[in-house]
């Protein structure tokens, strides 16, 4: 099949069927010179980034929330086109009909829905209330199946955070398609698949796809009138690089619209815009200046990117976030990188527009990465704190070399690969609750197997983790059970229409179970084993403390005695995982990732052998316990990476804060030195890291006075934030977390 | 003896310096230590018979776990204490780090040139030595030992060819001049082996130490030298 859209890119398998990659593969140019090219902001960027800045300003005043439209429920068509300064705009669109503004989607629960606009001082619309009296949500799906011993587990906080509430998200459609290809083609594609399902037996699954199907094509549909309406005709390949940015825009603004998902991530973009940039550059339509004006248009409006959520949520996931994860960099099966000046021109949006949590930048970094983009991203983090970094080199081969990452660090294979999202179970909790025999101190529950209070002056560690083991096993198989049903039930009643029409349509599934506490874990188990760990008990014959005495190795000082424990438990989890069966056939994956509800899940566990006192944040992620480290930064980044990325194959979540003193006396010495030290991490097959370069005190004085940091960002775990929109509790726990300084 | 069972005692281990030697280093501060510098920020490695004990072996099996961190330039430091009253054992970790190509870098005092000294040098990739002050008067009242046995140590390095970088402390009022920084110059030019001069600001927040051993830092009413003068100094030294 040919195009005139497409004169001058090389012909290959990509013209015959969908296959992104292909065409990046046959047409992209690698870049592995310096960044001495790049231009900076043009004087209407600076102009329309002010806007932006005001409106921000005006957000913040307000509580968080500049305004919300409670009268119509988000979705591709139900809003005016809206701009910020619609003469001024290279890309336009907008997810509701004014910048800010949030909207409203109540498919995944009408509840939620209600108590987000509430806790905002608005009211959810009677109309939306009345139409949703007669709709069944994912929310009251879910509630229905839920077996008694399931409330129980999410009422006393062992496992939470689940998407039984709101949006799962963590799909990525694959909207370069639509740039690629137009919606027309699309559809076309679609139809055919369609077709070809009545060749076999029509089973429950067939079923399935077939009205699956029938709703992606209609939302695809949607997706050109949507388009229509801000006056682009999307049907057809895009014809220019400003029209592949807008068309790649366009299916992921469809997506916000539609879905509130916890995480709405963007892909891999950056080299695929690089090929018609370079086209248009050589025809000699477009200049430096230009293209570095497209990526930073279509950035500002990733910026401004908002959904409307429920202070809870927010404990959950601080920080207002939306997860745009661009996956930045790479390199391909054939031994040449993906880097391309465009993966540089998306890193200095940070520049041009200031630094920022969103997009959430994220460099898949190879050791193999030309030197001069290593240097440079060295310099965008001691700069801006503002990216993260995820080992190429071992999710290459499992994903090829067309991966994204949704959220923060789950990679799946674009248009191919899809999630479901699975929050985390508390595993320290868990321990607790074993110990004393099917109950739990904190909320006064009696929840798993029953059993007598582990008894003894001593803890014996072999009689421990005998008992562990069998509540990992009960909890295992409760944990995958809920993600049945929730996940059931999010395909029933909030089906993500537009981002599976940008998927295959036969997909692989990855179900991403989650851990909470493991550093905890890790080293309450060495107390137990190393040390002695002497139980307290309360009048009715409960554990409700530990008298720890004696020496113990701790997580993150590079001691294989304690390391292997955190190692063993995550490979124990996902085995015992791996028992009970995953809906629609997906397969098990475990992270260790726990955005900012460390500190949630701290509040709701009790103390623990460790020495970490009652209801005290957990660490964020597999990052060791705060302060505990004591032979310094790669001592830490050592035992963090002993963790394996073959049992943790959701990802495993590192947040690294170093002061400039510590990296180097000089900026040259601090980037190579920087440099250095990804590397080192990255060759033991670590698999994520987030860097922070700052010093405590900045974070101290943005804690007291936040209005006069405003564009303070700091990597939190796995994504990034700005620091006053943390609450003040994540805001402290943050402070108090370990800064590798200067010897 | 078998190779590598040399022992040693130590006080601290740091798994990433930036600071002591070029690119990322695993710094190992040795215990003990011949000098009372009246500046010293580490009172707590002065006494020989103090730390921990690790074998040569120990220590590179230690400084492997972490190679893949130091690119290019990066490797192993000895620092201190004074490393140089351990020759024997330095010598082993430095022998057994060549062999698995790790650079080493020994930061000394330089005032102890005997055999044992002699043969740690012969593996040893860089010398960060710290030459307190330019004038013997001050040698002798705030360090306690003679300046020329500094200086027959920097020209030992200048014979054996040893990169050197010279590092000095700058404490306000004792050396933040320019006749110092003049004579500092004026000494690395004579040795070709010096490629780097390092001004160092004095600094305090050692205080908890000597609070902590119940001794008076001498220095405890000297003020951190500013910034700008550490600029000026700076400049100085480059023009």
């Amino acid at each position: 099949m040919k195009h005139n859209n497409w004169l001058g890119f090389k012909e290959n398998l990509w013209q015959d069927e969908i296959n992104v990659r292909d065409f990046i593969q046959s047409n992209y140019k690698e870049y592995i010179g310096d960044a001495e090219f790049l231009s900076g902001a043009t004087e209407r960027t600076r102009s329309l980034m002010d806007k932006l800045n005001s409106l921000f300003k005006e957000e913040r005043k307000k509580g968080g929330v500049l305004d919300i439209d409670t009268n119509t429920v988000s979705s591709l068509t139900s809003y005016a086109p809206g701009y910020i300064d619609k003469e001024n705009e290279i890309i336009v669109g907008m997810q509701t009909d004014s910048p800010l503004k949030r909207g409203v989607n109540p498919f995944g629960g009408i509840r939620m829905a209600r108590q987000a606009c509430e806790a905002y001082g608005y009211k959810l619309g009677d109309n939306i209330e009345k139409e949703f009296l007669y709709r069944t949500t994912h929310n009251d799906g879910v509630f229905r199946a839920y077996t008694e011993e399931m409330r129980l587990a999410r009422r006393c906080h062992v496992i939470t955070g689940l998407p039984d509430a709101y949006g799962r998200g963590r799909i990525i459609g694959d909207y370069r398609r639509v740039a690629l290809y137009g919606v027309d083609r699309l559809i076309e594609e679609k139809k055919a698949d369609k077709a070809h399902l009545t060749e076999g037996d029509f089973t429950t699954e067939q079923i399935r796809l077939s009205e699956e199907l029938f709703r992606q094509i209609t939302f695809l549909g949607y997706l050109k009138d949507m388009a229509a309406m801000y006056g682009f005709d999307i049907s057809r390949p895009a014809a220019n690089a400003k029209e592949a940015i807008q068309w790649t825009y366009f299916a992921y603004l469809a997506a916000i619209k539609e879905q509130n998902g916890a995480a709405m991530s963007l892909g891999r973009v950056s080299t695929f815009f690089d090929i018609y940039i370079e086209r248009d550059i050589e025809n000699g339509i477009l200049t430096e200046e230009g293209a570095q004006e497209l990526i930073d248009d279509f950035v500002m409006k990733l910026r401004i990117a908002r959904h409307l959520r429920t202070p809870e949520y927010n404990e959950l996931f601080g920080g207002d976030p939306m997860w745009i994860t661009e996956a930045v960099g790479g390199m391909g099966k054939d031994g040449r990188t993906l880097v391309t000046k465009s993966s540089f021109r998306i890193l200095n949006t940070l520049y041009t527009l200031g630094s920022s949590p969103e997009p959430n930048l994220t460099i898949l970094w190879s050791t193999e990465l030309p030197e001069n983009f290593k240097r440079f991203c060295a310099q965008v983090s001691k700069d801006t704190d503002s990216i993260q970094y995820e080992n190429d080199d071992i999710m290459r081969p499992l994903h090829g070399d067309d991966y994204a990452i949704a959220c923060c660090v789950s990679a799946m294979e674009i248009g191919k690969q899809m999630q479901f999202f699975g929050a985390r179970c508390n595993l320290a909790k868990l321990l607790l609750i074993a110990i004393n025999g099917g109950y739990d101190t904190m909320s006064g529950i009696h929840i798993g197997p029953q059993m007598p209070v582990m008894n003894g002056e001593k803890l014996d560690f072999d009689e421990v983790m005998e008992r562990y083991k069998i509540y990992i096993a009960w909890m295992s198989h409760l944990y995958v059970n809920t993600m049945n049903i929730i996940h059931y039930m999010h395909d029933k009643y909030a089906y993500e229409k537009i981002q599976m029409a940008l998927h295959d349509t036969n997909v692989q599934r990855l179900m991403a179970f989650g851990i909470a506490g493991l550093s905890v874990v890790a080293d309450s188990l060495s107390a137990i084993k190393f040390a002695n760990v002497r139980p307290i008990k309360d009048g009715n014959g409960f554990i409700i403390g530990f008298d720890t005495t004696g020496e113990f190795p701790k997580y993150g000082n590079d001691d294989d005695r304690v390391d292997l424990i955190a190692k063993d438990m995550t490979h124990l989890f996902i085995t015992e995982l791996r028992k009970t069966p995953a809906y629609r056939n997906a397969i098990h994956t475990l992270s260790v990732l726990t955005i900012t509800s460390n500190v949630m899940y701290g509040k709701h566990t009790g103390a623990t052998p460790d020495g970490r006192k009652d209801a005290e944040p957990f660490a964020p992620g597999a990052n060791p316990m705060h302060n505990r480290e004591e032979n310094g930064a790669l001592a830490s980044l050592n035992s963090v990476a002993k963790l394996s990325y073959d049992d943790c194959r959701d990802g495993i979540s590192n947040t690294f804060s170093i002061t400039p003193e510590a990296l180097g006396k000089t900026e040259d010495e601090r980037i190579t030195n920087l440099v250095s030290i990804l590397d080192g991490y990255f060759a033991k097959k670590a698999h994520h890291i987030n860097i922070n370069v700052l010093n405590r005190e900045t974070l101290i004085k943005a804690y007291e006075d936040p209005e006069a940091f405003p564009n303070l960002t700091i990597r939190v775990s796995g994504y990034a934030v700005n620091f006053h929109k943390l609450s003040r509790e994540q805001q402290r726990e943050v402070i108090s977390r370990t800064f590798h300084t200067a010897i | 003896m078998s190779v590598g069972a040399l022992v040693g005692r130590v006080h601290s281990i740091q798994s990433l310096g930036t600071v002591d030697g070029p690119g990322v280093r695993f710094v190992v501060f040795m215990q003990g230590c011949n000098l009372r510098c009246k500046c010293c920020h580490n009172p707590d490695t002065w006494r020989l018979a103090e730390g921990k004990e690790y074998s040569a072996e120990e220590i590179v099996k230690k400084a492997l776990r972490y190679k893949e961190y130091f690119g290019e330039k990066g490797g192993i430091t000895l620092s201190g204490g004074e490393p140089l009253l351990q020759a024997d054992f330095a010598r082993e970790v430095f022998s057994l780090c060549k062999k698995e190509r790790i650079g080493t870098c020994l930061d000394t005092s330089g005032n102890i040139l005997n055999e044992s000294v002699k043969a740690l040098l012969e593996h040893t990739d860089r010398v960060l030595l710290d030459l307190k002050y330019t004038e013997d008067a001050l040698y002798r009242e705030n360090v306690g030992c003679e300046m020329g046995a500094v200086l027959n140590f920097l020209s030992y390095l200048n014979e054996k060819n040893i990169p050197t970088t010279l590092r000095q402390v700058i404490i306000p009022g004792i050396n933040d001049n320019e006749k110092n920084i003049l004579k500092l110059k004026e000494i690395a030019k004579k040795h070709t082996v010096v490629d780097k001069i390092e001004l160092l600001p004095f600094r305090k927040i050692c205080q908890t130490k000597y609070d902590e051993m119940q001794i008076d830092f001498p220095f405890k009413d000297i003020p951190e030298p500013e910034n700008k003068a550490m600029d000026s100094l700076n400049k100085m030294l480059s023009e």
